[in-house]
C-alpha cells in the first residue's frame, strides 16, 4: 500500500516535471524572438551589422529610434494607420451593432433568411477581380474609403454580438420597456447598448487589431503614397529591404541610412507592434471572452 | 396567418429600419460583385464591360487545367494547408492539457498572456521578423551557426523546401497560444468530481489527463478539426505572398497568389477573365468543403456554422 502510493506520486512528479518543462520551453520559444528584436533595436548599428546581438542589447543605444523619429515616411504611415483604425473601427462597431440587435430579436419576421444573407458572405466571396472591378466602378480606388468601407461589417463579429445579445439580455426587459411605451430604437439606445458594453469592447478590439495589422486592401486598392497605412511601408522596409528616401531632405540623414538599415528594421518592427502588444495584457480578458462567445454558436 | 405576419412586421418597422444600412452594405460590397464572376466565362475587355464581352464558355477553365501551373499551384496549396492542419492542429491541445495541470493561477495567466501575444503581430511584421532572425549573416540564426560551425549558413529563404518548413513553423509560433484558449475554456468546464473519483480509484495525474480531461474536450477537438478541414483549399494570400521570392516559387506559388499575379500584377498583360476563372474554381471548392464539413459537424450535434 505504502509502496504503491510513493510510486504513484513519483509518476505524478515526472508528469508534472515534463509539463513544466514543455510549457516553459514553448513559452521561451515564443518569447525569444520578441526579446531578440527589442534587444537588437536598442543596440548599436555596428553591433547589429556584425551580428553580435543574440539576446541582450550590445552597446546599448537608442540611436535608431532617434533616427526613426525624423524618418518621415514611417510617420505618414503611422498617421494613416491611426486614421484608418479609429474611423474604420467606429464604422465597424456602429454597423455591427445596428445589424446584431434586430437579428437577436426572436420574433422578427424574416430573421433566418436575413441572417443567412450575412453569414453566406463568410462562405463565398466573389473573388479578387470582381471586388477590384466593383471598387473601380464605385470610384473608390485610391481613396481612404477603400480601406474603410469594404470590410465595414464582419459577419463573424456580427454573430458574436448577436449571440451575446440573445444570451445575456433577458426578454422580460423588452416586455417591461414596451409596457412603459419604449420604442425599439429607444430600447436599443437606453437598454441594450448600456448592457452590452462587454461585447462592444470585444468587437471593438477585434476590429481595431484587424485595421492596425491589415495590408491586403491597401495593397490592392491604393497606389497613392500619401494614403498608405503603416503596413505597406513596413512591407517595403522589411520584405523588400527598400527604404523610401523621398522624404529625407537632410543629406547627413541620407548618408547615414546605408549603415543603419539593418538596425532600423528592428526598431521599425518595435514601433509598429508595440502599441498592440503593450495594451493587450490589460484587455486580454475581452479577447478571451470573444473566443468563448464565438465558440458557443457561430 | 399572413395578416398576423404583416401586423408583426409593421409593429417591428423600426427594427427593419435599423437593418437598412447593414443590408445596403452587404448588398453593395458582397453581392453586387457576384454577377461579375460571369467574366470567367467571357473574354473580358474593359471596352465591352462585364455584360457586353463575348462569351467563351469554359475556355479559361480549360486553359487553367491544361497549364503547367495548374498542378503546381493546386498541390502547393494543398501541401501547405494540409501540412499546417496536420502539424499545427494537435499542438494547442497538448499545450492546453499540460497547462491545465498547473495549480498556480498566476503562472497560468502569465503564460497565457505570453503565448497569445504573437497573434497580434501583423503578417508583414512576422515575415520581417523571420527575415531578420534567420538572416544568414546578421540574424540570430546566422550568428549561432557561425559560432557552431565556423561558417555562415546558406540563405534559408532561397530553397523551396525551407519555405514550407518556415511557413508552417511560423504559423505554429504565431497561433498555437491563441488556439489553446478554446481548449483551456473547455477544460475549465470539466467537473472536479470526475477528477476526484478518478483519484480515489488510484488514477495518476497523467491517467486523469487521458481518461478524464481528453474525453471531456473531445467534442470541441472534433468540431475544431472539422472546421479546419473546411479551409483546406484556402491558403491566405498575405503571408505566402510576402514570403515568396523567385528562388522558392516552385513551392510558394499557391492559388491565391497566382490569381493575383494573373489578374492584377502581370505588368501590362493582366487577364481579368482568366484570373476570375481560377478564383471562382477555388471559391466553389471552398464553398463545397465548408458546406460538407458543416453538415458533418451539424450531424454530430454539437455545433455548426449556421
Amino acid at each position: 500500500m505504502q509502496a504503491t502510493k510513493i510510486h504513484r506520486s513519483r509518476g505524478d512528479k515526472i508528469y508534472y516535471g515534463i509539463c513544466y518543462a514543455v510549457v516553459l520551453l514553448m513559452t521561451l520559444a515564443v518569447l525569444y524572438p520578441l526579446v531578440y528584436i527589442v534587444s537588437a533595436s536598442f543596440s548599436s548599428a555596428s553591433a547589429v551589422n556584425k551580428g553580435k546581438v543574440w539576446l541582450w542589447p550590445v552597446d546599448f543605444s537608442t540611436y535608431s529610434y532617434q533616427y526613426l523619429l525624423s524618418y518621415k515616411t514611417v510617420w505618414i504611415g503611422y498617421a494613416n494607420t491611426l486614421f484608418y483604425t479609429v474611423f474604420g473601427t467606429a464604422i465597424n462597431v456602429f454597423v455591427t451593432m445596428l445589424c446584431a440587435y434586430p437579428l437577436a430579436r426572436k420574433g422578427l419576421v424574416g430573421r433566418g433568411p436575413i441572417t443567412f444573407l450575412f453569414t453566406f458572405t463568410m462562405l463565398f466571396n466573389a473573388g479578387m477581380i470582381p471586388n477590384y472591378i466593383l471598387m473601380r466602378d464605385l470610384g473608390l480606388l485610391n481613396t481612404r474609403w477603400a480601406l474603410l468601407l469594404p470590410g465595414a461589417l464582419s459577419a463573424y463579429n456580427m454573430i458574436v454580438a448577436r449571440t451575446f445579445l440573445q444570451n445575456t439580455i433577458p426578454e422580460a426587459l423588452l416586455e417591461a420597456s414596451k409596457l412603459d411605451g419604449c420604442t425599439d430604437i429607444q430600447y436599443l439606445w437606453h437598454v441594450v447598448l448600456p448592457l452590452s458594453k462587454a461585447v462592444i469592447a470585444v468587437i471593438t478590439m477585434y476590429y481595431a487589431v484587424g485595421h492596425w495589422n491589415s495590408y491586403f486592401n491597401a495593397f490592392l486598392y491604393l497606389s497613392e503614397r500619401s494614403l498608405y497605412p503603416l503596413q505597406i511601408f513596413l512591407r517595403q522596409i522589411l520584405v523588400e529591404s527598400s527604404f523610401d528616401t523621398s522624404d529625407i531632405t537632410d543629406p547627413d540623414m541620407l548618408a547615414q541610412l546605408q549603415g543603419l538599415q539593418e538596425l532600423l528594421k528592428y526598431s521599425v518592427i518595435v514601433v509598429a507592434s508595440a502599441p498592440l502588444l503593450c495594451v493587450y495584457p490589460f484587455v486580454q480578458k475581452y479577447f478571451v471572452k470573444g473566443v468563448m462567445i464565438g465558440s458557443v454558436k457561430g | 396567418m399572413n395578416n398576423r405576419k404583416w401586423a408583426r412586421m409593421r409593429a417591428d418597422w423600426q427594427l427593419y429600419l435599423l437593418l437598412l444600412l447593414p443590408l445596403a452594405y452587404v448588398l453593395v460590397f458582397h453581392y453586387a460583385p457576384m454577377p461579375s464572376v460571369q467574366i470567367a466565362f467571357r473574354k473580358y475587355t474593359s471596352r465591352d464591360g462585364i455584360w457586353g464581352s463575348a462569351w467563351v464558355g469554359l475556355k479559361y477553365f480549360k486553359q487553367f487545367f491544361a497549364s503547367y501551373q495548374c498542378a503546381q499551384v493546386i498541390s502547393n496549396t494543398l501541401i501547405l494547408s494540409a501540412g499546417m492542419i496536420l502539424i499545427s492542429f494537435p499542438i494547442p491541445i497538448v499545450f492546453a492539457l499540460m497547462m491545465n495541470s498547473f495549480g498556480a493561477q498566476r503562472v497560468k495567466k502569465v503564460t497565457q498572456t505570453i503565448v497569445t501575444m504573437p497573434h497580434f503581430i501583423s503578417v508583414v511584421v512576422l515575415v520581417g521578423m523571420m527575415n531578420q532572425i534567420f538572416h544568414s549573416r546578421v540574424g540570430a540564426y546566422g550568428v549561432l551557426m557561425y559560432a557552431l560551425t565556423g561558417a555562415y549558413p546558406e540563405n534559408l529563404f532561397a530553397s523551396p523546401g525551407n519555405f514550407r518548413v518556415m511557413y508552417i513553423a511560423s504559423g505554429i509560433w504565431q497561433s498555437f497560444g491563441w488556439g489553446s484558449i478554446i481548449y483551456l475554456a473547455a477544460l475549465s468546464g470539466v467537473s472536479p468530481d470526475l477528477h476526484e473519483s478518478a483519484q480515489i480509484d488510484g488514477a495518476s495525474r497523467f491517467q486523469r489527463v487521458l481518461h478524464v480531461d481528453l474525453p471531456c474536450i473531445l467534442p470541441t477537438i472534433i468540431i475544431m478539426l472539422i472546421l479546419r478541414m473546411g479551409s483546406v483549399m484556402s491558403i491566405g494570400f498575405e503571408k505566402v505572398y510576402l514570403m515568396q521570392n523567385s528562388l522558392n516559387l516552385s513551392a510558394s506559388e499557391v492559388i491565391s497568389t497566382y490569381v493575383y499575379k494573373v489578374g492584377l500584377d502581370a505588368s501590362g498583360s493582366t487577364n481579368f477573365s482568366y484570373s476570375t476563372a481560377i478564383g471562382l474554381f477555388n471559391s466553389v471548392i471552398n464553398l463545397a468543403m465548408v458546406t460538407t464539413v458543416n453538415a458533418i459537424a451539424g450531424r454530430l450535434g454539437e455545433t455548426s456554422l449556421w
